[in-house]
């Protein structure tokens, strides 16, 4: 099962003592806060984590992969996430528990 | 956005809280990701986005300094793929904003 924000909400409530919805509005506004300032052009750097990165790419030619026809991919600005070395290592790690 | 700066407009936003639990709250969620990330577990964040691992298959690597081939095993990454409101929202604000540390 994957990880949600019901979870992450949970463990507030358990280890913080935050009641539910503290909890809950906590959860939220962290992750609107990571969109609004990406979406304000500002990259958000999570020391020990990781970085959310901005790109603006130039239009480029792509193709309908069902059809194979041409269509021009427009310009656009994407989000990148880079792993910071704490998070690598800990998930190396992982590959290192197989 | 720094995580420093990330706590400061949390708390802002939630003067009923005190800094100290702003920031204690806020360790625990990234410490959460990446426990979850560390034993394989995906995050799925509607609107965010999600986190999962992505395989890197063995091979033989250099060492750069001296040349020498090295046998590099296969390993995990974390990827992170964003969701459809912070795609789009992101892309309609393009011509707005440059884009800033």
């Amino acid at each position: 099962m994957a990880l949600t924000k019901a979870d992450f909400a949970e463990r507030l409530f358990e280890d913080l003592g935050l009641n539910k919805r503290e909890a809950k509005d906590m959860v939220e506004l962290f992750f609107e806060e990571i969109k609004s300032s990406l979406e304000k052009g500002e990259q958000v750097k999570i020391s020990g984590f990781g970085k959310f990165e901005l790109r603006d790419k130039s239009s480029r030619p792509g193709r309908n992969p069902k059809t194979g026809e041409q269509i021009p991919i427009t310009a656009r600005r994407v989000v990148t996430f880079r792993s910071g070395q704490k998070l690598k290592a800990r998930v190396e790690a992982y590959a290192g528990a197989e | 956005m720094t995580k420093s700066e990330l706590i400061e407009a949390l708390a802002r936003q939630q003067p009923h809280l005190a800094l100290k639990d702003v920031e204690l709250a806020v360790k625990c969620i990234i410490e959460q990701m990446s426990q979850s990330l560390s034993s394989n577990q995906r995050i799925e964040i509607r609107g965010f986005g999600s986190f999962s691992l992505h395989a890197r298959n063995a091979r033989m690597g250099r060492n750069p300094k001296t040349g020498e081939s090295v046998a590099l095993p296969k390993k995990y990454v974390p990827h992170f793929k964003p969701g459809k409101e912070l795609r789009d929202r992101v892309d309609e604000s393009r011509q707005r904003y440059d884009i800033i540390d």
